[in-house]
């Protein structure tokens, strides 16, 4: 079990703040694209992976890293702090 | 090193004044204050969402950078979420060092990284539209002088 929070406009597209999904995905790439195949808001949400930012087990990162042994996923839009 | 993340306001004066009391042997505090800005004249509120647990480890580890590249006396960061008005204080950096030079350089340093890499979204509400603040390609290229 991986948890998935979404934030700023990926969290209104997807309709939820965060969940628990079951996966065997080796990476996040391969988890955007179990999702995205499950529901059309997923699709929709990650059409333009480079409008997105991810962070595992909070720590930036990007879409080719490894899952294994990761507990948190965030997907969210390009920071905007200051 | 003082990092906070609050939804409650906060006095930018009384924090400095607090930072330059402690700050013992640095000659030189640099502060910065991040106020909500309306440039459309139509916003109402200012909402800014972040990531508890990351934001924190964000900012302790940004300001942990500049500490020791400057060889910072000691650096403040405080930073709000939740509801603003024009005019509120969103944030302010403070550093201390023993010249001026690195207490300038450092507080750029961290404005530059925590308006990119600091898990923080702004959203301006109006009287009939809200919308999600786009991060700029300048903010990023910033970036690139470190």
């Amino acid at each position: 079990m991986i948890e998935i929070l979404y934030f700023a406009w990926v969290r209104e597209r997807i309709g939820l703040p965060r969940e628990k999904v079951e996966t065997t995905a080796g990476t996040v790439s391969e988890l955007v694209a179990e999702l995205s195949a499950r529901e059309e808001r997923y699709a929709l949400a990650f059409s333009d992976l480079s409008a997105l930012r991810v962070a595992v087990d909070q720590e930036l990162t990007d879409f080719d890293a490894p899952l294994e042994g990761v507990r948190e996923i965030a997907f969210f839009p390009p920071m905007t702090g200051g | 090193m003082e990092v906070r993340v609050q939804e409650a306001p906060f006095a930018a004066g009384a924090e400095l004044d607090r930072f330059t009391a402690r700050a013992d042997g640095a000659g030189a505090v640099v502060s910065f204050s991040g106020i909500v800005r309306d440039d459309s004249g139509q916003m109402a509120e200012m909402l800014i969402e972040h990531y508890p647990g990351m934001t924190e480890k964000a900012l302790e580890s940004i300001a942990g950078q500049a500490v020791e590249r400057w060889s910072l006396a000691d650096v403040l960061v405080i930073h709000r979420f939740g509801a603003m008005k024009p005019g509120d204080q969103i944030m302010m950096v403070a550093t201390a060092a023993r010249h001026r030079k690195h207490a300038f350089e450092a507080a750029e340093f961290l404005m530059d990284y925590l308006k990119s890499r600091a898990p923080f979204w702004k959203q301006e509400r109006g009287p009939d539209s809200t919308e999600w603040v786009a991060a700029k390609q300048d903010d990023e290229d910033s970036l690139t002088r470190w």
